[in-house]
């Protein structure tokens, strides 16, 4: 087999999965939405105070989200034994791993840009802003799964995996944070928001082209 | 020299809830890690010593 | 040849473990040498700052501790870059040594830059480029620790602390550049905690010898503590029974 048609089989196997589990889908889902809707109701309803506070809540919350899906991008395949066939196939382990990371953006982070724009209206974004925000959402999310999947193959299989995985992760996330809010931001404020995306998108590159390395090391770590 | 007198150095012009506050905890800090540092070389000392003793010990929960 | 002959040797833990029992004591005293010598400088022979009067003397030793925090976070990720290189245990167990003196001065500069803080400018805590990146590395520690101690297979513990150091290093720049972006973009420009021109060159050199004293400090804290890892380590190896035995 081919690599890209390693790719397209195991997308389509990680697809089917979630599809069968609707729910875990779902549940990130309602979450993003629930700690977005959070934030009103504990600094107040204030127009202006929502409007600036906006971006920065939902990409906070996105980046939360993203976080609490990370238990399951190897966890499962780890439990039944699927990952030791994947690490067995001739397939180089860095084809894979890229293809899985990129499973879990098309299951996790893709329906957070979906839902963004609804939660960005509730904070009063104007209409460009909203565009940034998704757009924003479009660079910065594939690098949440990314970062995000380190994490999740060096907690493979511990006790306590989940907190520990935020309390790698988390940290690393910062500059995506920094970016992605401050690009909506720049978009409310009428100063630009190019510069912000230009920085994540580099940082998306960056990060596409080095992780999986890591995730690849770190997996070998786990398993043996 | 800046002080004319010993009071006068621990009033630290007005500031010394914050200069004597950073220099204590961090002296603090220090003693405790190398307290800790002792009780840690003691207790691997112990597990080292009972390994010699009664043979290999794989675990550290198997011993009484 | 004779040089890589010797690394191999220092490789070593038994080595290792005699070796830095000899030094340990030198560097403490070192570091208390310099730690007096420091102190003298900073508290008494420094003049008084005419615009910070007596709390910029917290500097001597916010500077140094924060200095070292990052120091030692890079040295700890290039022993756990040579361990997953060259599979060395010894640099996985330095590695894991530096580390808790590494967040405990990250704290230190953490607590010290907040007293320095509420006089100069008025607040515990202030969002600044430098605070904040001080806070983020705290948890990169944190992290660092929190993963080791999670993992029971010291083999596997060692390497995955080894790899999450290393994702850290590479990460504390664009992490650093972009805190400080974004603090340009929402105060104006960072307020500096160490206005260099005006500062008396007699104050440099006083944070310089408080530096020096944390570094032998650093030294002998990760020496001791690399010892206790190889007695736990090791204690079942045929060396730790002869010397036990020969010191009974």
């Amino acid at each position: 087999m081919s690599t890209s048609q390693t790719v397209i089989v195991l997308l389509r196997r990680e697809l089917l999965l979630a599809m069968r589990r609707r729910g875990d889908v779902l549940t990130v889902l309602f979450f993003f939405v629930i700690v977005a809707s959070l934030f009103p109701l504990g600094v107040g309803p204030d127009p202006k105070l929502l409007r600036l506070m906006g971006g920065g809540v939902v990409w906070v919350s996105a980046l939360l989200a993203a976080m609490l899906s990370l238990g399951r991008m190897f966890a499962s395949d780890h439990a039944d034994g699927t990952l030791e066939q994947l690490v067995l196939t001739p397939t180089p382990p860095v084809v894979w791993i890229t293809g899985k990371i990129l499973a879990h953006w098309l299951v996790s982070g893709v329906p957070l840009i979906l839902v963004a724009p609804v939660l960005g209206v509730q904070f009063g974004l104007s209409g460009e802003a909203l565009g940034v925000l998704v757009f924003s959402l479009l660079l910065g999310t594939p690098v949440l799964s990314l970062i995000g999947a380190i994490g999740a193959a060096l907690t493979l299989g511990l006790r306590g995996g989940g907190v520990l995985v935020s309390l790698l992760v988390l940290p690393l996330y910062i500059p995506v944070l920094i970016f992605g809010a401050g690009a909506v931001d720049g978009a409310m404020s009428g100063l630009g928001a190019e510069a912000h995306l230009s920085l994540l998108g580099g940082i998306l590159i960056l990060a596409f082209m080095l992780t999986p390395w890591a995730v690849s090391a770190a997996l070998r770590i786990s398993i043996e | 020299m800046n002080w004319n007198s010993w009071p006068e150095f621990f009033y630290m012009g007005g500031y010394a809830l914050y200069v004597w506050g950073s220099f204590a905890v961090t002296a603090i800090l220090v003693a405790g890690e190398i307290v800790m540092l002792r009780l840690h070389r003691k207790k691997a000392l112990e597990l080292a010593l009972n390994t010699v003793k009664y043979g290999k010990v794989k675990n550290d929960e198997n011993e009484a | 040849m004779i040089n890589r002959f010797n690394k191999y040797r220092y490789a070593s833990p038994a080595t290792f473990y005699h070796f830095a029992g000899r030094l340990i004591p030198w560097f403490y005293g070192a570091a208390a040498l310099f730690c007096v010598a420091g102190l003298y400088i900073g508290l008494f022979l420094a003049p008084t700052d005419f615009q910070q009067s007596e709390a910029y003397r917290i500097i001597f030793i916010h500077v140094p501790a924060a200095w070292m925090s990052m120091f030692i976070y890079v040295v700890m990720a290039c022993w756990a870059a040579l361990g997953l290189a060259f599979n060395t245990r010894m640099s996985f167990m330095m590695a894991s040594a530096l580390a808790p003196t590494g967040a405990m001065l990250t704290f230190v500069s953490l607590w010290t830059g907040a007293l320095w803080g509420k006089p100069t400018w008025g607040a515990w805590w202030v969002w600044d480029a430098r605070l904040t990146s001080e806070l983020i590395l705290f948890f990169l520690y944190l992290g660092f620790m929190a993963l080791q101690s999670a993992i029971d297979d010291p083999r596997r513990a060692d390497r995955a602390g080894a790899l999450i150091a290393l994702v850290g290093v590479v990460n504390v720049p664009i992490i650093y550049f972009s805190v400080r972006w974004w603090n340009t973009l929402h105060q104006g420009a960072s307020v500096s905690m160490t206005k260099a021109p005006s500062m008396a060159s007699i104050m440099l050199v006083g944070m310089l010898v408080m530096a020096l004293a944390a570094w032998m400090y650093t030294i002998a804290a990760a020496l001791s503590r690399a010892r206790c890892i190889i007695l736990e380590r090791e204690r079942n190896a045929q060396w730790v029974a002869q010397m036990l035995e020969a010191d009974a």
